[in-house]
């Protein structure tokens, strides 16, 4: 029986059952300013493009005289590659007319703090591979790649999370279309370095995929050198079961997704093992499956389905292809919304490049849109028998010749094993067939460049840079009595490493500091005051000041607008200002006073009254006196005892 | 080969030995840095002598220092074979016979991955795996004459080369591809038009500016290219096929006298020097872009002659150049002397004693534009005539590098100077033309509005 649960449905038990296994392989651009092997900037990506090149890509035999078998599926394809090229960050390197440049030593280190931070064994030289892909994405055909660490770990829950590599490497192009035999790609992104993080499959739930990789993302981003936005992390989930095939799902976005992905793909293997075991019990094996196909065209000429008029009018053959005791099996669910005839249709689309859907026609569609004369006719001209499948598929004769080989390869598969392959993330958390997964050993040396020695030196210089492991830090902060909203804003922001020493320095109350250096900075930031640039021996002279005095806490923004756009130093800031702390006598006076004067006036309504009268106070005390003193001393003046608005001031998100 | 410690020297062979370990060991390494395990591979040779590689199971390649290693336990032995499984190159009757000559340079591989290493493909039947596409166009037989860097051929090979393309068009070859590095294709390219005339057949240059194990390489199209015209064309000139623009469209046919390797990477590094190429060749067809080049015959006559002289040499003219440059080449024993001339051809006064040194001598000494394009005209200046004086000879349009293998070749044939003359200033095979047409000098610059326009329109 199919299973057909949604995300949800079932518990941890049931994924044990299904033996349940998932890895991760984070990919993550790091913030530098040139790309890995050239020194154009890195970084920016652009529409516009300033020369177009056409490259075709073949594959390398191996010595056991064999294709690998990605290989082979791109060369089937036959596909023009196309590489836009925007002259602001591309060089003859992206285009593949230069040989590499030094591997940028920027890159070098900041993977460096990542492998240490992942307790990994590090290497004693780089050397750098060439992992071939053969889709176009990078234009030698090849991508530049290396490892720094091996056989890491991170905690997780009450164990570990294995990490089977480090590794610093190229991004690829950017696709923008692929059509027919034509791709077309921006080169804009090739050459950005990233770090590849791949896990050992010690997951074994869906949501604890999800969960370790936010926690990897949050160990890279310790370092506040990982590009952030979207696209600039990417994760590739794999997943098998018990029986079943190590199946890579690439290039998910959002980690939200991957739940549903990792739960519907293991449900599709599972589902797809219950096809081969009816097959087997069928009778019908790889070997013995027996098919045969015929050319229909004259049959199906005056049929009424436009995917087929289309076709016959560009000259196209339609093609039918018989499975022998298949039949029920072209709709055996697989997942929600999609059976074992959508692979097949898959295949055909993604190797015979027959990609204007719907692409085949089969014999057990819920509503067929060919009659039931059609159909007989096309059996007979296949001699199917009433145990059989047939599957109808149009396209020129080079692409229809591929589809026909597919249809049958991917029946075959069938009754073998569920199929190594990379497949695609749909939004819904269902996925689709991308290509056949590469080889294991589609790697070799490069040997345009040298070997890189990782010196004991260079080392130790990283683990000078080290942040703590988020987890160590979280223990910390929670230890200093921050909230956890304000721990979380914390653990990302690059400041951490200069709050831990102010807390240390200086008599300042935790979450005070941490409210001014994590949040203040960052919201004036957004409203345009440039405060990313201040330097920390200023913001520690301010802290100093505020400690002895010099001002009132509501006095933080304004002085650190001043600081950010002037260039002030504290102490000019603060005097331009006027926020001249008032003992609490003349404080007590200006209240006084307002407090009087204003005590006739309209609002009668005491809750409107009192913040009437402390944004008057405010506006001339801010900085001098605290909010909370002035609060206390109006209420004193008053004599009321409205509470009046007491949110503790402090800029909003 | 029964090197154990192949490319290892030093500290680290040192330690191989002391852990009782040998290349292709598979092996658990325990270091201060954790524990590897893996195959270990040979070391290049000009790498240091502090890192062992290994070979891990992920397929990388990862180098272990060696003072960090604590101990190393062979747990395996998976010594390599490249023994490459053979496929027949398919015979067809009709198809035209093409015999694909090696010197150098690597047009087909193979990849071990276990191992890493690039193989050379050059045997019919591992073209013909490679190149499934050659089957279509004709029966080729390969020979491998040399395997040598392209820098590294010289009078030797040359003359090797040419001996045998004159003992192949005896038995009736209908074409002849020579597979060549690219650095000295153009060299080589000269040298052949000269020792081997009147050809009746194509001699087809081919190399591959791109490694041919990466998918991207130029090198699978140059092929199919260069034996397409081989077998198929009428144009019986000794040609280099290389690709046209950068991307993967067609190959252009130089003229093998007036071709330059003119970017040290660019796919597109071979352009025709003040001329045009003789055609267009892609994979459907051959497009003619003029029609004065030597047709196919189907005799088998062809002229071979290989005398070369190997003492000739290239000038570079520069500013302050002193005549001491000249005087230690004469000293030498020079018997001819190429100068590539600035301007229309011209060298600075302090040469002219060396140059007057050189005329009593008896040494040929010939005039070239270090510019590349244009023609040598001393009449102009004083400077030329002055030169003229002292027995230098204007070499009209001819490349400086062609100059200067003309010249060898020249000279070996008579040490007359009179004659050798005659010989250099007859253009054989377009090495100097009468003519430069108005489409010969095409540098457009990068950066001008219309030349952006203009290349952003078609595919680089």
């Amino acid at each position: 029986m199919p299973r057909i649960f949604d995300y949800g449905e079932l518990e941890e038990k049931d994924y044990l059952e299904l033996g349940f296994k998932s890895g991760l392989e984070i990919h993550q651009q790091l913030k530098t300013q040139k790309k890995l092997f050239c020194r154009c900037p890195a970084g920016d990506y652009f529409e516009d493009y300033d020369a177009e090149v056409l490259r075709h890509m073949r594959p390398t035999l191996s010595e056991l005289g064999e294709y690998d078998g990605t290989a082979l599926m791109e060369f089937k394809t036959r596909k023009e590659i196309i590489y836009q090229l925007n002259k602001r960050n591309v060089c003859t390197y992206e285009m593949d007319d230069t040989p590499p440049f030094e591997l940028n030593p920027e890159a070098l280190d900041i993977a460096l703090e990542v492998t240490l931070l992942l307790n990994c064994n590090l290497v004693g030289e780089l050397h750098i591979a060439r992992k071939q892909y053969l889709d176009g994405s990078i234009p030698a055909g090849f991508q530049r790649t290396t490892i720094l660490g091996t056989d890491g770990w991170v905690p997780y829950k009450d164990r570990r999370i294995g990490i089977r590599q480090l590794g610093l490497e190229e991004d690829a192009c950017r696709e923008v279309s692929d059509r027919g035999h034509r791709r077309v790609y921006k080169t804009d992104r090739l050459s950005i370095p990233l770090i590849e993080t791949v896990t050992y499959p010690d997951m074994r739930a869906p949501w604890e995929v999800a969960e370790v990789a936010e926690l990897l993302r949050e160990l890279a981003r310790s370092t506040g050198k990982m590009r952030t936005g979207i696209g600039r992390a990417r994760q590739d989930v794999n997943v098998s079961v018990e029986g079943g095939t190590r199946v890579e799902i690439k290039g998910v976005h959002r980690i939200p997704y991957i739940p549903r992905l990792t739960h519907f793909e293991a449900l599709r293997q599972a589902n797809l093992l219950e096809l081969r075991g009816e097959l087997h019990r069928r009778g019908v094996t790889k070997e013995t499956l027996k098919s045969n196909a015929a050319e229909v065209t004259e049959v199906l000429k005056n049929t009424a389905f436009s995917p087929i008029r289309r076709a016959l009018e560009r000259e196209w053959r339609v093609m039918a292809v018989n499975l022998a005791d298949f039949k029920g099996l072209l709709g055996f669910p697989l997942q929600p919304g999609r059976d074992f005839a959508s692979e097949i249709s898959d295949r055909v689309r993604v190797i015979a490049c027959l990609d204007e859907l719907p692409n085949i026609v089969h014999s057990e569609m819920m509503d067929s849109p060919l009659t039931t004369t059609e159909w007989k006719k096309v059996g007979s001209a296949l001699k199917a028998k009433k145990d059989d499948a047939v599957v109808i598929v149009w396209g020129d004769r080079k692409d229809s010749e591929t589809a026909v080989s597919e249809i049958i390869i991917r029946a075959r598969e069938a009754a073998d094993a569920i199929p190594n392959e990379t497949r695609q993330a749909f939004p819904s958390g269902i996925n689709g067939f991308e290509r056949i997964l590469p080889g294991p050993d589609r790697m070799y040396p490069d040997t345009d460049m040298p070997p890189v020695p990782l010196s004991e030196e260079r080392i130790e210089r990283a683990k000078s840079r080290l942040p703590h492991a988020p987890w160590e830090r979280r223990a910390y902060y929670k230890k200093l009595g921050l909230s956890p909203e304000i721990i979380e804003d914390l653990v990302s922001d690059r400041r951490a490493p200069f709050f831990k020493q102010v807390v240390e320095t200086l008599p300042l109350k935790p979450t005070l500091a941490a409210v001014i250096l994590s949040q203040t900075l960052k919201s004036l930031e957004r409203k345009g005051f440039p405060t990313a640039h201040l330097e920390e021996n200023a913001l520690l002279d301010l802290l100093r000041r505020f400690t002895d005095g010099e001002f009132a806490r509501e006095g933080f923004p304004d002085i650190l607008k001043l600081m950010s756009t002037e260039g002030w130093r504290p102490g000019e800031a603060i005097a331009k200002l006027g926020f001249v702390r008032l003992n609490d006598e003349d404080a007590r006076e200006i209240v006084q006073i307002v407090g009087r004067v204003e005590e006739s006036l309209e609002p009668r309504d005491p809750e409107k009254k009192w913040r009437y009268l402390m944004g008057v106070l405010m506006a001339e005390l801010r900085g001098r006196v605290p909010g909370e003193k002035v609060a206390s001393l109006l209420r004193e003046v008053l004599g009321t005892e409205i509470e009046g608005n007491r949110r503790p001031i402090r800029e909003g998100r | 080969m029964n090197d154990l410690y192949k490319g290892y020297r030093g500290e680290a062979v040192a330690l191989l030995k002391a852990q009782g370990v040998r290349v292709w060991s598979d092996a658990d390494v325990t270091t201060t840095r954790g524990n590897f395990t893996g195959i270990i591979l040979p070391r290049s040779e000009t790498a240091d002598d502090q890192h062992i590689v290994l070979k891990l199971r992920n397929g990388y390649n990862v180098g272990i220092t060696v003072n960090t290693v604590i101990e190393i336990k062979e747990i395996g032995y998976k010594e390599a074979h490249y023994k490459i499984p053979e496929k027949e190159f398919p015979f067809d009757p009709r198809k035209p016979r093409v015999k694909l000559l090696g010197t150098g340079g690597t047009i087909a591989s193979r990849l071990d991955y276990r191992t890493g290493a690039v193989i050379p493909a050059f045997t019919p039947g591992e073209l013909y795996g490679s190149v499934p596409e050659l089957a279509d166009i004709c029966n080729l037989e390969t020979e491998k004459l040399y395997g040598v860097f392209s820098e590294n051929m010289g009078p030797e090979q040359w003359v090797g080369t040419a001996k045998a393309i004159g003992r192949e068009i005896e038995k009736g070859v209908q074409g002849i591809v020579i597979g060549h590095g690219t650095d000295t294709m153009h060299h080589t390219a000269a040298i052949l038009s000269f020792m081997v005339q009147n050809p009746p057949v194509p001699i087809v240059m081919v190399g591959s500016q791109r490694s041919s194990d990466r998918p991207s390489s130029d090198a699978a199209l140059n092929l199919i290219d260069a034996t397409k015209t081989a077998a198929e064309s009428d144009i019986a000139e000794v040609m280099v096929c290389m690709f046209g623009p950068t991307s993967d469209q067609y190959d252009l046919l130089h003229r093998g006298t007036r071709v330059r390797k003119m970017h040290s990477s660019y796919r597109s590094t071979f352009r025709t020097i003040g001329d045009i190429p003789i055609a267009m060749v892609s994979r459907e067809k051959i497009i003619l872009l003029r029609d004065d080049y030597k047709r196919r015959r189907t005799d088998k006559n062809v002229i071979i002659n290989t005398d070369f002289e190997e003492k000739v040499s290239i000038v570079y003219y520069y500013p302050n150049m002193k005549p001491d440059i000249i005087e230690s080449l004469i000293d030498n024993g020079y018997k001819g002397i190429i100068i590539a001339g600035t301007g229309l051809g011209h060298v600075n006064k302090p040469l002219y004693p060396a140059l007057r040194r050189a005329q009593e001598k008896g040494i040929a000494v010939y005039m070239t534009v270090q510019t590349l394009w244009g023609y040598v005209q001393m009449f102009v200046y004083d400077t030329g005539r002055d030169i003229m004086e002292l027995g230098v000879v204007p070499a009209a349009n001819m490349l400086p590098e062609v100059a200067y293998i003309k010249l060898g070749w020249a000279l070996g044939q008579t040490s007359n100077l009179t004659k050798v003359k005659e010989i250099m200033l007859t253009s054989i095979a377009g090495e100097i033309t009468e003519r430069e047409p108005h489409n010969g000098y095409l540098i457009y610059q990068g950066g001008i509005p219309e030349v952006e326009r203009f290349v952003s329109s078609y595919w680089k």
